[in-house]
């Protein structure tokens, strides 16, 4: 895979998303800038109903019912996803982008053979591939995320939930994708499944050097997985900062929000265990507090958080959506 | 394989309830078929006459585990008795020769109905919220809220007996020659298109509307929009993915459809004075016909035995979760 290190392979341009309901649209997810570089893992978390799955079906185009995109662009290897016919892009994604869904444990269809699925993918992609080359490949992919390979001719309740997050893996870097989103790969399984999951997916990515979206509510996990973190708080990503800044011993600036989520993960090595929560609930998103729609929450709030929506700053090493950083609150923190 | 002598195992066991069953149903009822034949001619029968038909009818006081044997030998070895209507023809003969009619003819309808509402429900479904999904729903729906009887009676009194177009009785003409040829094959289709259409039309818009349901739900699953990002073409997507799985709960209603296919359409038979099981059915219940009754009874609930011995084999074909047991999510 030869891809120019200064060439991202996503690159969203004010991405807004919104659903069309009986009272008009609501924002689900709202100017996101976000670039991706080949090889780079990049972790997005936000709490549920935050829009990071909206927002990852929506770089894949796969969009259902209501959601349509309002504004913005999504570029993957520099091509526009919504300006490709039906067809470009059926033969487009998959074979440069890939998705690990959210239910990767429903993600398989229950009354065909894990050959079949993977085969499926295969052919699909390359008419000109023969059965005994799409049988080769998809051996060479279960070896890849380390299934037996006589586990091909199982059937999917014949698997345990971390092989068939495995499987659904294999399927997704079966053509060889710059790009995978994995949108919450381990929440189904139990913490031991999801270690084994997550050394996995390093590994292979080590190995084949795809770039990984990492999406999930579990702050901790992206921390250590990716290289920067995109925080979504309310359809808007409020920060973008690399992990190694994610400790409350780390000396940078956050936003508001992040600090909250960084006190609220358990320490398991500390003596006493103090965990403080976010005060107030997650917005709804027909009804935006104006402004910074954190302010409602933030210990920092002041007036001019009410009144105007901060834009983003760059504070040492992290992009901030905040007046604290943004000159023109009355507390300064920069 | 366990799974299919499971089945076996289940289809021997009913058969002999439901045999059984038939052995003691009958004699739970009073009188005898002697006693009935003795009504039917009002008492002119002397009592030497009567006992000449207990021993004709084979009837014995015998123990009842000696009768019992008796009758199970006798309906494994196709010895039915004689019909009290048709006396002295065979049950068997009668059975024989009523009971293809039905088969082919509901029979036939029956799959064509459940192939084509199958296949009108994936593709509405597919193209939901479009033109044909608005209409084609309510149009079946109508039509199969009309009793089939009274569609059936309008049918004989305006194509049958006002315009002519279609024989209005029996399942082929009287002149044209039994055998495997042209006429004998035109005559039956003709005089089967009325009924035909009232079977199909009775029956299509629960199979569409089941099917475009199923469709609907298997849309939405997991699997399929998963199978959509990785790129499979739209016909396999369709057939391969979303409906192979959404065919699974018809395939259970198509049981009981055919199920009471063999009993069933009583009333449109009748109308058509189509000579089916159904129509015997009727002329042997006002006749107290109880041989054939019983042998009937007997068809109909091996018949449905039968079929859904089938259906559980196919099932287990189409999911694999049946099949070998244990079904984990």
């Amino acid at each position: 895979m030869v891809t120019d290190p200064n060439n991202p392979v996503l690159q969203i341009e004010d991405l807004s998303v919104a659903y069309v309901t009986n009272d008009g649209f609501v924002n689900a997810v709202n100017d996101i800038n976000l670039t991706l570089y080949p090889g780079e893992i990049v972790g997005l978390v936000g709490e549920s109903g935050s829009g990071k799955s909206t927002m990852a079906n929506a770089i894949m185009r796969l969009l259902k019912g209501d959601a349509i995109v309002t504004k913005g662009r999504v570029k993957i290897l520099g091509r526009d996803v919504y300006e490709m016919s039906e067809k470009q892009l059926r033969q487009f994604r998959w074979s440069k982008m890939s998705m690990v869904f959210q239910s990767a444990m429903s993600a398989l269809n229950p009354v065909m053979t894990v050959e079949t699925q993977i085969l499926d993918t295969l052919t699909s992609h390359d008419k000109s591939m023969t059965k005994a080359q799409a049988l080769e490949r998809a051996k060479e992919l279960m070896n890849l995320v380390r299934i037996d390979t006589k586990h091909l001719k199982s059937y999917p309740h014949e698997l345990s939930g971390g092989m068939r997050q495995r499987v659904v893996i294999a399927i997704a870097i079966a053509l060889n994708p710059s790009f995978v989103i994995m949108d919450e790969p381990t929440t189904a399984l139990d913490v031991v499944v999801q270690r084994s999951i997550l050394n996995e997916i390093r590994r292979i990515q080590e190995k084949v050097g795809f770039a990984i979206l990492f999406v999930s509510h579990d702050f901790s996990l992206v921390a250590e997985l990716a290289s920067r973190v995109a925080i979504m708080y309310a359809g808007r990503v409020v920060e973008m900062t690399p992990s190694n800044t994610l400790s409350l011993m780390a000396s940078e600036k956050h936003h508001p929000y992040t600090i909250g989520l960084l006190e609220a993960i358990p320490e398991l090595t500390a003596d006493e265990v103090i965990i403080t929560g976010i005060p107030g609930n997650p917005p709804n998103l027909r009804t935006l507090p104006s402004g910074c729609a954190f302010h409602p929450r933030c210990p920092f709030a002041e007036e001019i958080c009410t009144k105007e929506r901060p834009v983003a700053v760059t504070v040492g090493p992290s992009d901030i959506e905040c007046h604290l950083y943004s000159g023109k609150g009355m507390k300064q923190h920069v | 394989m366990r799974y299919f002598l499971n089945r076996v195992g289940f289809l021997l066991l009913s058969l002999w309830a439901a045999m059984t069953l038939n052995f003691v149903l009958p004699r739970m009822m009073p009188g005898n078929p002697a006693e009935a034949m003795m009504a039917k001619f009002q008492g002119q029968l002397s009592p030497q006459a009567l006992t000449a038909l207990e021993k004709q009818f084979g009837l014995t006081n015998g123990p009842i585990l000696v009768q019992y044997f008796d009758y199970m030998r006798s309906m494994l070895t196709g010895h039915w008795g004689l019909s009290f209507s048709y006396y002295p023809t065979k049950v068997t003969t009668i059975m024989s020769t009523s009971l293809p009619w039905t088969l082919g003819l509901l029979g036939i309808v029956t799959l064509i109905s459940v192939a084509f509402g199958t296949l009108v429900g994936i593709l509405i479904a597919w193209k939901r919220g479009g033109v044909a999904d608005g209409i084609i729903p309510i149009v079946t729906m109508f039509l199969q809220a009309i009793p089939g009887f009274w569609l059936a009676l309008v049918m004989v009194y305006f194509l049958g007996f006002k315009l002519g177009w279609f024989p209005m009785a029996h399942s082929y003409g009287n002149s044209v020659q039994v055998g495997y040829n042209v006429n004998y094959l035109f005559s039956i289709m003709n005089h089967g298109f009325m009924p035909a259409v009232v079977v199909f039309l009775g029956g299509v818009s629960g199979w569409i509307i089941g099917m475009r349901n199923n469709m609907m739900t298997t849309l939405g699953e997991d699997y399929v929009v998963f199978a959509e990002a990785k790129g499979v073409s739209k016909s396999r997507l369709i057939f391969a993915y979303a409906a192979r799985n959404a065919l699974l709960p018809q395939l259970t209603s198509l049981a009981i459809a055919l199920s009471s296919i063999i009993g069933g359409q009583i009333l449109i038979e009748q109308v058509f004075s189509y000579q089916g099981i159904g129509y015997q059915l009727t002329s042997a219940v006002s006749n107290e016909d109880y041989p054939l009754i019983q042998a009937m009874f007997l068809v109909i609930a091996v018949t449905a035995l039968v079929i859904n011995f089938i259906v559980d084999m196919l099932y287990g074909r189409l999911d694999p979760r049946v099949r070998r047991g244990g079904a984990t999510s």
